[in-house]
Protein backbone atom coordinates (compact mmCIF):
# COMPACT_ATOMS: atom_id res chain seq x y z
CA UNK A 1 0.00 0.00 0.00
CA UNK A 2 2.85 2.47 0.93
CA UNK A 3 4.77 1.61 -2.61
CA UNK A 4 0.96 2.52 -4.30
CA UNK A 5 0.62 5.83 -2.44
CA UNK A 6 4.27 6.45 -3.09
CA UNK A 7 3.63 6.12 -6.85
CA UNK A 8 0.67 8.02 -7.38
CA UNK A 9 2.55 11.12 -5.28
CA UNK A 10 5.50 10.68 -7.79
CA UNK A 11 3.17 10.76 -10.29
CA UNK A 12 1.37 13.57 -9.06
CA UNK A 13 4.80 15.62 -8.85
CA UNK A 14 6.22 14.33 -12.20
CA UNK A 15 2.27 15.01 -13.38
CA UNK A 16 2.27 18.66 -12.40
CA UNK A 17 5.27 19.19 -14.90
CA UNK A 18 3.79 17.33 -17.56
CA UNK A 19 0.64 19.69 -17.07
CA UNK A 20 2.66 22.69 -17.09
CA UNK A 21 3.99 21.55 -20.86
CA UNK A 22 0.46 20.62 -21.58
CA UNK A 23 -0.72 23.97 -20.69
CA UNK A 24 2.28 25.26 -22.78
CA UNK A 25 1.51 23.51 -25.84
CA UNK A 26 -2.49 23.66 -26.05
CA UNK A 27 -2.29 28.05 -25.30
CA UNK A 28 -0.20 27.95 -28.34
CA UNK A 29 -2.86 25.41 -30.27
CA UNK A 30 -5.50 27.56 -29.14
CA UNK A 31 -4.02 30.92 -30.71
CA UNK A 32 -2.61 29.81 -33.77
CA UNK A 33 -3.93 26.16 -34.28
CA UNK A 34 -1.05 24.55 -34.19
CA UNK A 35 1.65 22.01 -32.27
CA UNK A 36 4.50 23.47 -30.59
CA UNK A 37 7.07 21.24 -31.25
CA UNK A 38 9.73 22.94 -29.99
CA UNK A 39 7.77 24.11 -27.09
CA UNK A 40 10.59 21.95 -24.77
CA UNK A 41 13.21 23.14 -26.42
CA UNK A 42 12.31 26.35 -25.37
CA UNK A 43 12.05 25.45 -21.94
CA UNK A 44 15.32 23.71 -21.99
CA UNK A 45 16.65 26.68 -23.30
CA UNK A 46 15.26 28.84 -20.83
CA UNK A 47 16.62 26.59 -18.15
CA UNK A 48 20.19 27.06 -19.05
CA UNK A 49 19.76 30.48 -19.31
CA UNK A 50 18.75 30.59 -15.58
CA UNK A 51 21.73 27.91 -14.48
CA UNK A 52 23.98 30.30 -16.13
CA UNK A 53 23.24 32.80 -14.24
CA UNK A 54 23.22 30.76 -10.97
CA UNK A 55 26.78 30.20 -12.65
CA UNK A 56 27.45 34.01 -12.53
CA UNK A 57 26.38 33.72 -8.82
CA UNK A 58 23.00 35.15 -9.29
CA UNK A 59 20.70 33.28 -6.12
CA UNK A 60 18.38 30.81 -7.26
CA UNK A 61 14.73 32.84 -6.89
CA UNK A 62 16.37 35.84 -8.23
CA UNK A 63 17.52 33.46 -11.42
CA UNK A 64 14.14 32.25 -11.59
CA UNK A 65 12.06 34.96 -11.73
CA UNK A 66 14.70 37.13 -14.82
CA UNK A 67 14.40 33.54 -16.52
CA UNK A 68 10.59 33.79 -16.22
CA UNK A 69 11.12 37.58 -18.21
CA UNK A 70 13.61 36.27 -20.37
CA UNK A 71 11.22 33.26 -21.52
CA UNK A 72 7.89 35.50 -21.82
CA UNK A 73 10.09 38.01 -24.20
CA UNK A 74 11.74 35.21 -26.02
CA UNK A 75 8.62 33.64 -26.72
CA UNK A 76 7.02 37.07 -27.91
CA UNK A 77 9.88 37.29 -30.44
CA UNK A 78 10.15 33.51 -31.59
CA UNK A 79 6.43 34.58 -32.77
CA UNK A 80 6.79 37.97 -34.12
CA UNK A 81 10.28 36.90 -36.14
CA UNK A 82 8.98 33.38 -37.13
CA UNK A 83 5.07 32.51 -36.66
CA UNK A 84 3.88 35.43 -37.48
CA UNK A 85 4.99 35.31 -41.40
CA UNK A 86 3.68 32.12 -41.52
CA UNK A 87 0.27 33.09 -40.14
CA UNK A 88 -1.34 32.11 -43.40
CA UNK A 89 0.86 29.58 -44.52
CA UNK A 90 0.04 25.89 -45.01
CA UNK A 91 -0.17 23.31 -42.21
CA UNK A 92 3.33 21.50 -43.41
CA UNK A 93 5.06 25.12 -43.21
CA UNK A 94 4.13 25.52 -40.21
CA UNK A 95 5.43 22.18 -38.94
CA UNK A 96 8.51 22.52 -40.61
CA UNK A 97 8.65 26.24 -38.77
CA UNK A 98 8.08 24.62 -35.34
CA UNK A 99 10.90 21.72 -36.90
CA UNK A 100 13.38 23.89 -37.45
CA UNK A 101 13.32 26.07 -34.42
CA UNK A 102 13.31 22.86 -32.49
CA UNK A 103 16.49 21.80 -34.01
CA UNK A 104 18.18 25.28 -33.52
CA UNK A 105 17.58 25.53 -30.18
CA UNK A 106 19.08 22.27 -29.34
CA UNK A 107 22.25 22.56 -31.60
CA UNK A 108 22.41 26.57 -29.65
CA UNK A 109 22.18 24.95 -26.32
CA UNK A 110 24.49 22.01 -27.58
CA UNK A 111 26.80 24.78 -28.80
CA UNK A 112 27.23 26.78 -25.95
CA UNK A 113 26.62 24.55 -22.95
CA UNK A 114 27.14 21.23 -24.81
CA UNK A 115 26.28 17.82 -24.52
CA UNK A 116 27.46 16.97 -20.87
CA UNK A 117 24.70 16.23 -18.51
CA UNK A 118 24.74 18.84 -15.29
CA UNK A 119 23.43 19.21 -12.05
CA UNK A 120 20.89 21.24 -11.26
CA UNK A 121 20.06 22.83 -7.66
CA UNK A 122 16.72 22.41 -6.14
CA UNK A 123 15.37 25.44 -4.02
CA UNK A 124 13.31 23.05 -1.87
CA UNK A 125 16.13 20.34 -0.95
CA UNK A 126 15.83 16.83 -1.52
CA UNK A 127 14.77 16.07 2.26
CA UNK A 128 11.79 13.63 3.26
CA UNK A 129 8.95 16.15 3.58
CA UNK A 130 7.26 16.91 6.69
CA UNK A 131 8.76 14.20 7.68
CA UNK A 132 7.49 11.52 5.32
CA UNK A 133 8.98 9.15 3.08
CA UNK A 134 6.83 9.05 0.57
CA UNK A 135 7.55 12.25 -1.05
CA UNK A 136 10.53 14.65 -1.03
CA UNK A 137 10.19 18.10 -0.77
CA UNK A 138 11.31 19.12 -4.11
CA UNK A 139 8.56 17.03 -5.02
CA UNK A 140 6.06 18.47 -2.83
CA UNK A 141 7.50 21.74 -4.46
CA UNK A 142 7.06 20.92 -7.91
CA UNK A 143 3.46 20.55 -7.15
CA UNK A 144 2.96 23.41 -5.00
CA UNK A 145 4.83 26.49 -7.75
CA UNK A 146 2.75 24.13 -10.05
CA UNK A 147 -0.43 24.98 -8.34
CA UNK A 148 0.41 28.78 -7.24
CA UNK A 149 0.52 29.24 -11.57
CA UNK A 150 -2.59 27.08 -12.46
CA UNK A 151 -3.93 29.54 -9.67
CA UNK A 152 -2.64 32.67 -10.97
CA UNK A 153 -3.15 32.23 -14.79
CA UNK A 154 -6.50 30.90 -13.47
CA UNK A 155 -7.67 34.40 -12.05
CA UNK A 156 -5.67 36.15 -14.74
CA UNK A 157 -7.94 34.26 -17.64
CA UNK A 158 -10.91 34.45 -15.32
CA UNK A 159 -11.27 38.09 -13.76
CA UNK A 160 -8.73 40.56 -16.06
CA UNK A 161 -9.74 42.33 -19.14
CA UNK A 162 -6.79 41.01 -20.27
CA UNK A 163 -7.76 37.81 -20.10
CA UNK A 164 -10.67 38.14 -21.14
CA UNK A 165 -9.80 39.84 -24.10
CA UNK A 166 -7.59 36.72 -25.04
CA UNK A 167 -9.89 33.87 -24.59
CA UNK A 168 -12.18 36.08 -26.72
CA UNK A 169 -9.25 36.22 -29.85
CA UNK A 170 -8.40 32.72 -29.04
CA UNK A 171 -12.27 31.39 -29.29
CA UNK A 172 -13.42 33.93 -32.36
CA UNK A 173 -10.48 36.32 -34.02
CA UNK A 174 -12.71 37.87 -36.46
CA UNK A 175 -15.28 39.16 -33.73
CA UNK A 176 -12.62 39.91 -30.99
CA UNK A 177 -11.12 42.27 -34.09
CA UNK A 178 -14.72 43.59 -34.08
CA UNK A 179 -14.45 44.89 -30.82
CA UNK A 180 -11.11 46.46 -31.04
CA UNK A 181 -9.24 43.60 -30.16
CA UNK A 182 -5.45 43.16 -31.21
CA UNK A 183 -5.43 39.70 -31.83
CA UNK A 184 -2.34 39.60 -33.27
CA UNK A 185 -0.80 40.72 -30.42
CA UNK A 186 -2.92 38.49 -27.91
CA UNK A 187 -1.22 35.41 -30.30
CA UNK A 188 2.54 37.05 -29.33
CA UNK A 189 1.08 37.23 -25.19
CA UNK A 190 -0.10 33.82 -25.78
CA UNK A 191 3.31 32.79 -26.98
CA UNK A 192 5.11 35.00 -24.46
CA UNK A 193 3.04 33.46 -21.60
CA UNK A 194 3.66 29.46 -22.95
CA UNK A 195 7.49 30.10 -23.22
CA UNK A 196 7.13 31.36 -19.08
CA UNK A 197 5.26 28.78 -18.27
CA UNK A 198 7.60 26.27 -20.25
CA UNK A 199 10.53 27.58 -18.32
CA UNK A 200 8.61 26.62 -15.01
CA UNK A 201 8.42 23.44 -16.44
CA UNK A 202 12.11 23.00 -17.47
CA UNK A 203 13.28 24.48 -14.16
CA UNK A 204 11.31 22.32 -12.11
CA UNK A 205 12.30 19.40 -13.53
CA UNK A 206 15.76 19.58 -14.48
CA UNK A 207 16.88 18.04 -11.05
CA UNK A 208 15.24 15.41 -11.67
CA UNK A 209 16.03 14.75 -15.40
CA UNK A 210 19.86 16.50 -15.03
CA UNK A 211 20.46 19.67 -17.31
CA UNK A 212 21.57 18.71 -20.83
CA UNK A 213 20.24 19.96 -24.01
CA UNK A 214 17.91 16.83 -24.68
CA UNK A 215 16.34 16.70 -20.90
CA UNK A 216 12.99 18.26 -22.53
CA UNK A 217 12.18 15.69 -25.08
CA UNK A 218 10.41 12.71 -23.19
CA UNK A 219 9.07 15.69 -21.06
CA UNK A 220 7.38 16.93 -23.85
CA UNK A 221 5.74 13.97 -25.28
CA UNK A 222 4.22 13.16 -22.15
CA UNK A 223 3.02 16.76 -22.23
CA UNK A 224 1.50 16.66 -25.89
CA UNK A 225 0.09 12.89 -24.62
CA UNK A 226 -1.42 15.04 -21.53
CA UNK A 227 -2.81 17.67 -23.94
CA UNK A 228 -4.55 14.79 -26.19
CA UNK A 229 -5.94 12.95 -23.01
CA UNK A 230 -7.32 16.12 -21.92
CA UNK A 231 -8.59 17.75 -25.24
CA UNK A 232 -6.36 20.23 -27.13
CA UNK A 233 -8.98 22.84 -27.02
CA UNK A 234 -9.11 22.92 -23.12
CA UNK A 235 -6.36 24.26 -20.92
CA UNK A 236 -8.23 22.40 -18.03
CA UNK A 237 -8.07 19.21 -19.62
CA UNK A 238 -4.12 19.64 -20.58
CA UNK A 239 -3.96 20.58 -16.58
CA UNK A 240 -5.88 17.35 -15.68
CA UNK A 241 -4.18 15.49 -18.22
CA UNK A 242 -0.69 16.29 -17.11
CA UNK A 243 -1.59 14.74 -13.78
CA UNK A 244 -3.51 12.05 -15.24
CA UNK A 245 -0.51 11.08 -16.94
CA UNK A 246 2.16 11.53 -14.36
CA UNK A 247 0.21 8.68 -12.05
CA UNK A 248 -0.55 6.57 -14.81
CA UNK A 249 3.36 6.49 -16.11
CA UNK A 250 4.37 5.78 -12.28
CA UNK A 251 1.39 2.57 -11.80
CA UNK A 252 2.41 1.12 -15.37
CA UNK A 253 6.10 1.09 -14.55
CA UNK A 254 5.70 0.16 -10.85
CA UNK A 255 3.04 -2.64 -11.67
CA UNK A 256 3.48 -4.03 -15.33
CA UNK A 257 6.44 -6.38 -15.32
CA UNK A 258 8.51 -5.78 -18.11
CA UNK A 259 7.97 -2.35 -18.37
CA UNK A 260 10.80 -0.07 -16.88
CA UNK A 261 12.26 3.17 -18.10
CA UNK A 262 12.73 1.54 -22.07
CA UNK A 263 9.34 1.32 -22.32
CA UNK A 264 7.95 4.35 -20.95
CA UNK A 265 8.19 6.58 -23.49
CA UNK A 266 6.55 4.26 -25.99
CA UNK A 267 3.83 3.96 -23.60
CA UNK A 268 2.87 7.69 -23.73
CA UNK A 269 2.83 7.60 -27.47
CA UNK A 270 0.76 4.64 -27.37
CA UNK A 271 -2.08 6.56 -25.25
CA UNK A 272 -1.87 9.11 -27.14
CA UNK A 273 -3.07 6.98 -30.38
CA UNK A 274 -5.56 5.20 -28.11
CA UNK A 275 -6.95 8.86 -27.27
CA UNK A 276 -7.05 9.82 -30.50
CA UNK A 277 -8.90 6.33 -31.52
CA UNK A 278 -11.61 6.25 -29.25
CA UNK A 279 -11.92 10.37 -28.26
CA UNK A 280 -10.19 11.77 -30.22
CA UNK A 281 -11.19 15.34 -28.48
CA UNK A 282 -10.25 14.75 -25.76
CA UNK A 283 -11.96 13.65 -22.31
CA UNK A 284 -12.53 17.86 -21.76
CA UNK A 285 -12.35 18.86 -25.13
CA UNK A 286 -14.88 20.28 -27.58
CA UNK A 287 -15.38 18.14 -30.93
CA UNK A 288 -14.17 20.56 -33.77
CA UNK A 289 -16.82 20.71 -35.99
CA UNK A 290 -15.85 22.80 -39.88
CA UNK A 291 -18.55 24.23 -41.50
CA UNK A 292 -18.83 23.42 -45.27
CA UNK B 1 -25.40 68.72 -42.54
CA UNK B 2 -22.18 67.29 -42.40
CA UNK B 3 -21.15 63.70 -43.95
CA UNK B 4 -19.95 61.42 -41.11
CA UNK B 5 -19.05 58.61 -43.35
CA UNK B 6 -17.94 59.37 -47.07
CA UNK B 7 -17.15 56.18 -49.48
CA UNK B 8 -16.03 57.26 -52.83
CA UNK B 9 -15.59 54.73 -55.83
CA UNK B 10 -15.18 51.58 -53.24
CA UNK B 11 -13.72 48.63 -55.51
CA UNK B 12 -13.19 45.54 -53.26
CA UNK B 13 -12.07 42.09 -54.45
CA UNK B 14 -12.25 38.65 -53.17
CA UNK B 15 -9.03 37.34 -54.59
CA UNK B 16 -9.37 37.44 -58.21
CA UNK B 17 -13.43 38.36 -57.95
CA UNK B 18 -14.40 42.26 -57.90
CA UNK B 19 -16.85 42.79 -55.25
CA UNK B 20 -17.79 46.33 -55.66
CA UNK B 21 -17.34 48.13 -58.92
CA UNK B 22 -16.89 51.65 -58.21
CA UNK B 23 -19.41 52.17 -55.12
CA UNK B 24 -20.17 55.97 -53.90
CA UNK B 25 -22.24 57.13 -51.12
CA UNK B 26 -22.05 59.02 -48.18
CA UNK B 27 -24.00 59.11 -44.65
CA UNK B 28 -25.23 61.95 -42.40
CA UNK B 29 -24.78 62.33 -38.53
CA UNK B 30 -27.64 61.16 -36.90
CA UNK B 31 -29.22 59.47 -39.73
CA UNK B 32 -30.51 56.08 -40.05
CA UNK B 33 -29.73 54.43 -44.05
CA UNK B 34 -30.07 50.76 -45.12
CA UNK B 35 -28.55 49.31 -47.96
CA UNK B 36 -30.67 47.46 -50.35
CA UNK B 37 -29.73 44.79 -52.74
CA UNK B 38 -30.04 41.19 -53.89
CA UNK B 39 -28.10 38.39 -53.40
CA UNK B 40 -24.71 38.82 -53.94
CA UNK B 41 -25.23 42.26 -55.10
CA UNK B 42 -22.61 43.47 -52.19
CA UNK B 43 -24.00 44.91 -49.37
CA UNK B 44 -21.97 42.69 -46.45
CA UNK B 45 -18.68 43.14 -49.00
CA UNK B 46 -19.70 47.16 -48.18
CA UNK B 47 -19.90 46.74 -44.64
CA UNK B 48 -17.11 44.78 -44.28
CA UNK B 49 -14.16 47.03 -46.49
CA UNK B 50 -15.75 50.22 -44.25
CA UNK B 51 -14.10 48.02 -41.57
CA UNK B 52 -11.14 46.98 -43.83
CA UNK B 53 -12.16 42.94 -43.67
CA UNK B 54 -11.96 43.01 -47.79
CA UNK B 55 -9.56 43.90 -49.91
CA UNK B 56 -10.25 47.64 -51.29
CA UNK B 57 -9.24 50.14 -53.08
CA UNK B 58 -10.98 53.57 -53.28
CA UNK B 59 -11.69 56.48 -50.64
CA UNK B 60 -13.80 56.03 -47.39
CA UNK B 61 -13.61 58.65 -44.64
CA UNK B 62 -14.62 59.36 -41.54
CA UNK B 63 -14.92 62.27 -39.84
CA UNK B 64 -12.81 63.40 -42.77
CA UNK B 65 -10.04 60.83 -42.04
CA UNK B 66 -9.49 58.39 -43.94
CA UNK B 67 -10.04 54.83 -43.19
CA UNK B 68 -8.03 53.17 -45.56
CA UNK B 69 -4.78 50.60 -44.77
CA UNK B 70 -6.10 51.22 -40.92
CA UNK B 71 -6.30 47.80 -39.51
CA UNK B 72 -9.77 46.30 -38.40
CA UNK B 73 -9.42 46.68 -34.68
CA UNK B 74 -8.30 50.31 -34.92
CA UNK B 75 -11.36 51.37 -37.18
CA UNK B 76 -13.40 49.64 -34.68
CA UNK B 77 -11.64 51.59 -31.70
CA UNK B 78 -12.79 55.08 -33.64
CA UNK B 79 -16.15 54.64 -32.58
CA UNK B 80 -17.66 52.21 -35.55
CA UNK B 81 -19.48 49.28 -34.19
CA UNK B 82 -19.62 46.10 -37.04
CA UNK B 83 -22.55 43.55 -35.81
CA UNK B 84 -21.32 41.04 -38.74
CA UNK B 85 -23.28 38.12 -40.58
CA UNK B 86 -23.89 35.57 -38.23
CA UNK B 87 -23.79 38.18 -35.18
CA UNK B 88 -20.08 37.15 -34.12
CA UNK B 89 -21.64 36.12 -30.69
CA UNK B 90 -18.28 34.58 -28.51
CA UNK B 91 -20.74 31.60 -28.28
CA UNK B 92 -18.27 29.90 -25.66
CA UNK B 93 -18.37 33.18 -23.21
CA UNK B 94 -20.97 34.05 -21.38
CA UNK B 95 -23.73 36.82 -21.90
CA UNK B 96 -22.19 39.23 -19.47
CA UNK B 97 -18.43 38.61 -20.80
CA UNK B 98 -20.06 39.08 -24.56
CA UNK B 99 -21.43 42.59 -23.18
CA UNK B 100 -17.43 43.11 -21.20
CA UNK B 101 -16.08 42.83 -24.61
CA UNK B 102 -18.17 45.03 -26.99
CA UNK B 103 -16.21 47.83 -24.09
CA UNK B 104 -12.99 45.96 -23.98
CA UNK B 105 -11.39 49.50 -25.91
CA UNK B 106 -12.75 51.26 -23.18
CA UNK B 107 -10.72 52.55 -20.39
CA UNK B 108 -14.03 53.96 -17.73
CA UNK B 109 -14.93 51.16 -15.19
CA UNK B 110 -17.50 52.84 -14.30
CA UNK B 111 -18.91 54.00 -17.37
CA UNK B 112 -19.20 50.37 -18.17
CA UNK B 113 -20.93 48.91 -15.44
CA UNK B 114 -23.37 51.48 -15.95
CA UNK B 115 -23.75 50.73 -19.64
CA UNK B 116 -24.26 46.97 -19.26
CA UNK B 117 -27.04 48.24 -17.16
CA UNK B 118 -28.40 50.04 -20.04
CA UNK B 119 -27.93 47.14 -21.93
CA UNK B 120 -30.27 44.71 -19.73
CA UNK B 121 -32.91 47.84 -19.70
CA UNK B 122 -33.07 47.43 -23.32
CA UNK B 123 -33.05 43.80 -23.46
CA UNK B 124 -34.63 42.88 -20.14
CA UNK B 125 -33.71 38.56 -21.09
CA UNK B 126 -29.84 39.69 -21.35
CA UNK B 127 -30.37 40.31 -17.37
CA UNK B 128 -32.12 37.17 -17.16
CA UNK B 129 -29.45 35.29 -18.50
CA UNK B 130 -26.51 36.84 -17.75
CA UNK B 131 -24.34 33.82 -16.42
CA UNK B 132 -25.72 31.94 -19.71
CA UNK B 133 -22.79 30.84 -22.12
CA UNK B 134 -24.09 33.34 -25.15
CA UNK B 135 -24.13 30.36 -27.31
CA UNK B 136 -27.35 28.71 -25.68
CA UNK B 137 -29.63 31.74 -26.28
CA UNK B 138 -32.32 31.65 -28.99
CA UNK B 139 -31.54 33.27 -32.34
CA UNK B 140 -33.28 36.73 -31.16
CA UNK B 141 -31.64 37.03 -28.31
CA UNK B 142 -28.11 36.57 -29.45
CA UNK B 143 -29.25 39.12 -32.19
CA UNK B 144 -30.19 41.50 -28.89
CA UNK B 145 -26.77 40.63 -27.48
CA UNK B 146 -25.14 41.21 -30.44
CA UNK B 147 -26.81 44.93 -30.75
CA UNK B 148 -26.03 45.01 -26.95
CA UNK B 149 -22.19 44.09 -27.38
CA UNK B 150 -21.98 46.82 -30.52
CA UNK B 151 -24.05 49.50 -28.26
CA UNK B 152 -20.61 48.48 -25.40
CA UNK B 153 -18.42 50.33 -27.43
CA UNK B 154 -20.46 53.54 -27.13
CA UNK B 155 -20.35 53.98 -31.20
CA UNK B 156 -20.91 56.50 -33.04
CA UNK B 157 -21.69 54.79 -35.88
CA UNK B 158 -23.32 50.86 -36.25
CA UNK B 159 -22.93 48.83 -38.78
CA UNK B 160 -25.36 46.21 -38.70
CA UNK B 161 -25.46 43.18 -41.37
CA UNK B 162 -28.79 41.60 -42.03
CA UNK B 163 -29.94 41.80 -38.27
CA UNK B 164 -33.23 40.16 -39.03
CA UNK B 165 -31.81 37.01 -40.42
CA UNK B 166 -33.79 33.87 -38.96
CA UNK B 167 -35.38 35.61 -36.86
CA UNK B 168 -39.96 35.40 -35.84
CA UNK B 169 -41.20 38.18 -37.26
CA UNK B 170 -42.78 39.33 -34.05
CA UNK B 171 -39.31 39.85 -32.88
CA UNK B 172 -37.70 41.50 -35.73
CA UNK B 173 -40.18 44.17 -34.66
CA UNK B 174 -38.83 44.46 -31.66
CA UNK B 175 -35.70 44.48 -32.38
CA UNK B 176 -36.35 47.25 -35.75
CA UNK B 177 -38.05 49.81 -32.66
CA UNK B 178 -35.41 49.33 -30.57
CA UNK B 179 -32.71 49.94 -33.03
CA UNK B 180 -35.14 53.26 -33.55
CA UNK B 181 -34.33 54.39 -29.81
CA UNK B 182 -31.39 53.83 -29.84
CA UNK B 183 -30.66 56.28 -33.59
CA UNK B 184 -32.71 58.78 -31.52
CA UNK B 185 -32.01 58.71 -28.20
CA UNK B 186 -28.42 57.67 -28.22
CA UNK B 187 -27.58 60.07 -31.30
CA UNK B 188 -25.92 56.52 -32.89
CA UNK B 189 -25.73 57.02 -36.78
CA UNK B 190 -26.84 53.45 -38.13
CA UNK B 191 -26.23 51.67 -41.26
CA UNK B 192 -28.19 48.71 -42.19
CA UNK B 193 -28.47 45.95 -44.66
CA UNK B 194 -31.43 44.12 -44.77
CA UNK B 195 -33.22 41.24 -47.13
CA UNK B 196 -36.36 42.18 -45.22
CA UNK B 197 -36.70 45.83 -47.58
CA UNK B 198 -40.12 47.14 -46.23
CA UNK B 199 -39.34 46.92 -42.78
CA UNK B 200 -35.93 48.78 -43.74
CA UNK B 201 -37.56 51.58 -45.15
CA UNK B 202 -40.47 51.88 -42.80
CA UNK B 203 -37.31 52.16 -40.02
CA UNK B 204 -34.73 54.43 -42.11
CA UNK B 205 -35.03 57.69 -42.85
CA UNK B 206 -32.22 57.18 -46.01
CA UNK B 207 -32.15 54.54 -48.48
CA UNK B 208 -29.68 53.13 -51.35
CA UNK B 209 -29.85 50.30 -53.78
CA UNK B 210 -26.91 48.43 -54.84
CA UNK B 211 -26.94 46.23 -57.61
CA UNK B 212 -23.99 44.31 -59.05
CA UNK B 213 -21.61 46.28 -56.98
CA UNK B 214 -22.83 49.69 -57.54
CA UNK B 215 -25.27 52.08 -56.19
CA UNK B 216 -28.15 52.49 -58.70
CA UNK B 217 -30.68 54.84 -56.80
CA UNK B 218 -30.09 57.08 -53.68
CA UNK B 219 -32.88 58.89 -51.13
CA UNK B 220 -35.35 59.07 -48.43
CA UNK B 221 -37.04 56.02 -47.62
CA UNK B 222 -40.47 56.87 -48.31
CA UNK B 223 -39.55 58.36 -51.84
CA UNK B 224 -37.55 54.99 -52.56
CA UNK B 225 -40.51 52.99 -51.24
CA UNK B 226 -43.09 55.01 -53.25
CA UNK B 227 -40.48 54.37 -56.53
CA UNK B 228 -42.25 51.84 -59.11
CA UNK B 229 -38.82 49.67 -59.92
CA UNK B 230 -37.57 49.24 -56.12
CA UNK B 231 -41.89 48.37 -55.12
CA UNK B 232 -41.36 45.68 -57.88
CA UNK B 233 -37.87 44.37 -57.16
CA UNK B 234 -37.51 44.53 -53.70
CA UNK B 235 -41.26 44.46 -52.10
CA UNK B 236 -42.85 42.88 -54.27
CA UNK B 237 -46.20 44.46 -54.69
Amino acid sequence: MELFTNQILAGISTGAIYACMALAVVMIYQAIDHLNFAQGEMAMFSTFISWQMMQWGVPYWLAFVLTLIFSFIAGIAIERVLFKPLAKAPILTNVAGFIALYSIINSCAGLIWDFTIKQYPTPFGSAPFLGSQLISTHQAGMIGITLLMLLGLFFFFQYTRMGLAMRAAAAMPESARLVGINTSWMIALGWGMAAAIGSVAGMMIAPVVFLEPNMMLGVLIYGFAAAVLGGLTSPFGAVVGGFLVGIFENLVGTYIPGVGNELKLPIALALIITVLVIKPAGLFGRPIVKRV
Amino acid sequence: MTAMLNIKDLRSYYGQVQALHGLSFALNEGSLTTLLGANGAGKTTTLRAICNMVRSTGAIEFDGSSLMGRSTESIVRLGIAHVPQGRGTFTSLTVEENLQLGAISRRDRAGIIADIERMYGYFPVLKERYTQQAGTLSGGEQQMLAVARALMLKPRLMLLDEPSFGLAPLIVRDLFKILGRINREEKVTILVVEQNAQLALELADQAHVIETGRIVMSGGAKEIANNEDVRKSYLGY
